[in-house]
């Protein structure tokens, strides 16, 4: 029996082991891991690659449906759009490396979910990101925030993928742990579906792309541990990206698609080398022997380790044939790729690694994928949630001027305009882009399908930290009504879990307690999860983030003149409130700006209306019943409204008897709660009788709130605002502080 | 006709530009960067991108591609060569246009709809327009701020060079709203021989009213035209 403790605590921290996991790999083995075999297993068991605490939980998520070509488990899920074609996203967290260094961090992150979806075949047609702070009005969150747009854009805007969309929030939270998500989507023929499982012995093993270097070194266990104040000293753990090669392998890799002679293609992601060619061909139910020696490195030299962890971006693996080898490699160098043959695919079922004939690695595949030791860590509800959500702060304060407080909410950073962030993104590149960032959903043309798809990324802090399965819910509730509001039907969704350091009892229930938010959702709503990341240890000095749910959704339209848009359209219009008036003032950007805390009550979410309120308006949309269709969320009617106007360009009036009711907070709550389930319509007068009949066929309340026109927004006895001073004060939400 | 749209390792908008040529009805072929056959096209097009990963400074690589050498001899005989964004880059790279394209003044990348005056129909490219016209292009770049000296863009007024002008939607001056700063709010300009243009702005982006504006399809329409009336704009290759 080898000695398990001659190995130290320190080697063991710095491959995220802890000392029984290292026992147990010990008494698989029958022997002590060599070092390249230690890097490899801690890699392979780390939360970022083999999911240790957070499998069993994913296992509750609903996969299945009809349009669903491939769920997760491969780099990317895929779903039927019709025509032939098929739509793959999906989306991933970028999250310690931001952090640390928010430029490179962003623009790796971009180039990572880029090559996932590339590596399926499909050529991405769109990105979005999801972006975290702590509050804006500090110069250190600006300066993280700055790097990270600067990122994303840096990178998609050269590689040419428009980003169309994403979502951005500032909480106290994230201050020293950003999030930065980012999603991709591409479009493909079915029949040109690329996998990643290897198969055939003796087939060739093809590293394509970039050299590799010391960069991203321990980057999976890097991401499966807590920030600390040392964490900026990990900065050689962040890579660094090059969109230029990037665009080159993607075309390469877009144009082999689907081509026989592609067996299989896996891109190079978190833990480089070591979980490419162990998932390539674990999939296939094969083996794998690679040659270190026969890697092009940037750097002289590099260990068979470093060769092995590296994450260095920019590279694929491919298995080909050995008689197609030299072609598929001219394909490459048709774009001045450099190829490598680095090793063969085996039937052993072992990963063996040799530098130069010695060999420094021989592992069973199973060992490092199968039978990664899990975790479940014990789950307790935080102390003072109950707390939190029985106490009402609002219930006595007094009610602001609800002119004011409407202007207060436009200036809010998590509220107001992203056009300072959205217009340095290239968001029109490929010419499909029918809806840019702005609307509820992005919306592309498909061509071949005749129609289109719906885009958006959500998700609502405030109101998970409460109650971490209502937020999770209410996150693919908001995510499927914002591709409504565009008139898409919801198909399926791509997550993205972000949470704190799972080995506390509370962080564990929270993120159990958002599994079943999604699974419930996904349920009451029919819609499928495709593929998804879960980034845990979003830690700094012990703190851990708000649990935080990111959805990103994909919708699909089969009429792209049977869209709609938040913009009021015409004077005269009729508008309307299609769900819930709704009165949540718990956790809102209400309750933020005006008692600075976060508490109950929290919004009642009933699914089975939620799913009707969504019907409804979809069926409107498509009767060409509206004008225009807006999702409630952050601010609450009073923001939809406000954002109406500004999108439209012409005011509104609000009648007197919707708001006529009750207590003065009650009239804010109206106006500023942030309860699900509803949209804010408008309508030509003619029309209004039969969207009447549509809400009545599917039990769903509408209510006259007003008619659309004017240079004014009116709430009759509440608030009277400029247009101009509404749009002015939406604009500044971005703006550095003076 | 056939619009010959050139790609380097890095090019973008060369599918968009592809687009826009079938919209208008044309037929388009893709000139590969190592090659020197311009494969018979009436007007050469160099989109938009990042060539070459913009190595060195934009543009100033792509103007050594084997592709450029015919691009230029092609120019030099007249033919039309059209610089979009990154092309208009390798254009002032390779000397075809004077001046030079330096970060946007916001020192941020800008993608955004621009509005475009029309300075002279005197174009083959503007022929379909009128001087005055004020067309709806979206710009998109971080380096697209139009710099020449003084003697130079006084020149360019008065070979009535500018193509086009940054302004308001309602034609008044750009003035802090400029998309990056250009010297004069200049967004396109042409060569002596009037057949060379290079312009910031992405007309290609602009030619279906579903995206947002088909004001850019007046231009491809323009180049048509003038190709129909014209014929071949190249003199004959000179005898060597």
């Amino acid at each position: 029996m080898p000695d398990v403790m001659a190995i130290s605590d320190a080697r063991l921290a710095e491959v995220a082991l802890t000392r029984e996991e290292y026992e147990l790999a010990v008494n698989e083995l029958d022997r002590s891991p060599t070092e390249v075999e230690l890097g490899v297993i801690g890699a392979m068991w780390s939360e970022h690659c083999g999911y240790k605490t957070s499998r069993p939980l994913l296992a509750r998520l609903p996969t299945t449906g009809e349009r669903v070509l491939q769920g997760p488990g491969e780099n990317a899920g895929a779903v039927d759009i019709g025509a032939g074609m098929a739509c793959v996203f999906k989306i991933e967290s970028h999250n310690h490396p931001s952090a640390i260094e928010p430029y490179q961090g962003a623009a790796t992150g971009v180039g990572g979910i880029l090559r996932d979806v590339f590596t399926m075949g499909a050529r991405p047609v769109a990105l979005l990101d999801s972006l975290r702070f702590g509050p804006f009005e500090e110069a250190e969150q600006r300066r993280l925030l700055e790097g990270v747009v600067a990122g994303v854009g840096g990178y998609g805007n050269c590689i040419g993928v428009p980003t169309v969309g994403g979502e951005l929030y500032f909480d106290p939270s994230y201050r020293g742990n950003c999030l930065v998500n980012a999603m991709c989507v591409g479009i493909i023929e079915r029949s040109r579906l690329t996998r990643s499982a290897a198969a055939g012995p003796g087939n060739v093993v093809l590293l394509v792309g970039a050299d590799t270097g010391r960069d991203g070194i321990h980057g999976a266990t890097f991401a499966s541990v807590e920030l600390n104040e040392a964490s900026s000293e990990r900065r050689p753990a962040v890579q660094v990206g090059n969109p230029f090669l990037e665009k080159c392998l993607m075309e390469a890799c877009v144009s082999l698609a689907g081509d026989p002679r592609i067996v299989a293609m896996q891109d190079l992601g978190a833990a480089g080398l070591t979980s490419s060619s162990a998932e390539l061909a674990h999939r296939g139910g094969c083996g794998i022997e690679l040659d270190v020696a026969r890697v092009s490195r940037r750097e002289r030299g590099m260990t068979p380790y470093e060769v092995m962890l590296s994450e260095s971006q920019e590279r694929m693996l491919l298995v080909v044939r050995p008689e197609d080898a030299d072609q598929v490699r001219a394909e490459f160098d048709r774009w001045d790729l450099h190829s490598d043959v680095v090793g063969r695919i085996t039937d052993t079922g072992r990963m063996v690694v040799r530098d130069d004939g010695a060999t420094v690695c021989d592992l069973p595949l199973s060992l490092l994928v199968d039978e990664v030791p899990l975790r479940h860590p014990p789950a307790r509800r935080p102390a003072g949630l109950d707390a939190a959500l029985a106490a009402d702060p609002l219930a006595d304060s007094p009610p602001w001027d609800a002119g004011e407080t409407l202007l207060r909410l436009l200036r809010s950073p998590n509220i107001g305009s992203r056009r300072p962030i959205f217009r340095r993104y290239d968001h029109q590149v490929g010419d499909d882009t029918v809806l840019p960032p702005g609307a509820d959903a992005a919306l592309l043309r498909v061509r071949g399908i005749g129609g289109g798809i719906a885009l958006s990324t959500d998700g609502n802090a405030r109101h998970g930290a409460l109650d971490p399965r209502l937020g999770a819910a209410l996150a693919v509730c908001e995510a499927a009504r914002n591709v409504v509001a565009v008139g898409a039907a919801p198909i399926a969704l791509t997550n993205c879990l972000n949470f704190g350091n799972p080995e506390k009892p509370e962080v564990f229930w929270q993120l159990a307690e958002a599994v079943e938010g999604i699974r419930e959702a996904c349920l009451a709503l029919g819609i499928p999860v495709v593929s998804g990341n879960v980034s845990l240890y979003n830690d700094t000095a012990g703190e851990s983030i708000a649990p935080t749910t990111v959805i990103g959704m994909v919708g699909l339209l089969d009429d792209l003149g049977r869209r709609t848009q938040p913009g009021f359209v015409r004077d005269g219009d009729a508008v309307l409130l299609l769900g819930r008036v709704g009165m949540d003032l718990g956790g809102s950007e209400y309750q933020r700006l005006t008692a600075e805390v976060n508490a109950g009550p929290r919004p009642a979410l009933d699914l089975d209306l939620e799913r009707r309120v969504q019907v409804a308006a979809l069926e409107a949309i498509r009767d060409g019943l509206v004008s225009s269709c807006h999702d409630l969320s952050e601010g609450g009617l009073g923001v939809a409204l406000a954002e109406s106007c500004i999108l439209g360009g012409r005011g509104v009036r609000v009648a007197r008897r919707f708001l006529a009711v009750g207590r003065p907070i009650v009239r804010m709550a109206i106006l500023f709660g942030e309860s699900p389930s509803r949209f804010l319509l408008s309508a030509p007068p003619d029309r209004v009788g039969a969207l009447r009949e549509v809400a009545a066929r599917h039990r769903v309340e509408l209510r006259d709130l007003g008619v659309t026109g004017g240079d004014r927004l009116v709430v009759e006895g509440l608030a009277d605002l400029g247009l101009d001073e509404v749009t002015r004060a939406h604009a500044s939400a971005l703006l550095p502080p003076a | 006709m056939r619009f010959g749209i050139a790609v380097f390792p890095g090019t973008w908008s060369d599918r968009d530009c592809a687009r826009a040529v079938e919209v208008a009805g044309q037929e388009s072929v893709h000139l590969w960067h190592r090659d020197r056959d311009l494969r018979g096209a009436d007007c050469v097009i160099l989109p938009g991108g990042f060539s070459y990963g913009d190595h060195l400074r934009a543009g100033a690589v792509a103007r050594f591609a084997p592709l450029m050498e015919s691009v230029m001899e092609f120019a030099a005989r007249g033919g039309l060569v059209w610089g979009i964004c990154n092309g208009f880059q390798i254009l002032c790279e390779a000397h075809l246009l004077p001046g030079a394209l330096t970060r946007n003044a916001s020192l941020e990348f800008r993608c955004e709809m621009s509005w475009l005056r029309v300075e002279t129909a005197a174009t083959p490219f503007t022929s379909g327009c009128e001087a005055g016209d004020i067309l709806a292009i979206p710009v998109s770049h971080g380096e697209g701020r139009y710099v020449a000296d003084p003697g130079t863009l006084d020149r360019l007024d008065a070979e009535d060079r500018v193509a086009f002008r940054y302004v308001a939607p309602d034609g008044s001056p750009v003035g802090d709203a400029s998309p990056n700063g250009s010297l004069r709010d200049i967004a396109g300009i042409v060569s002596e021989g009037r057949n060379v243009l290079g312009m910031m702005p992405h007309p290609e982006r602009a030619a279906e009213a579903l995206l947002g504006s088909a004001d850019g399809l007046r231009l491809f329409r323009g180049v048509v035209e003038a190709v129909d009336r014209s014929g071949s704009f190249t003199q004959a290759r000179p005898h060597r």
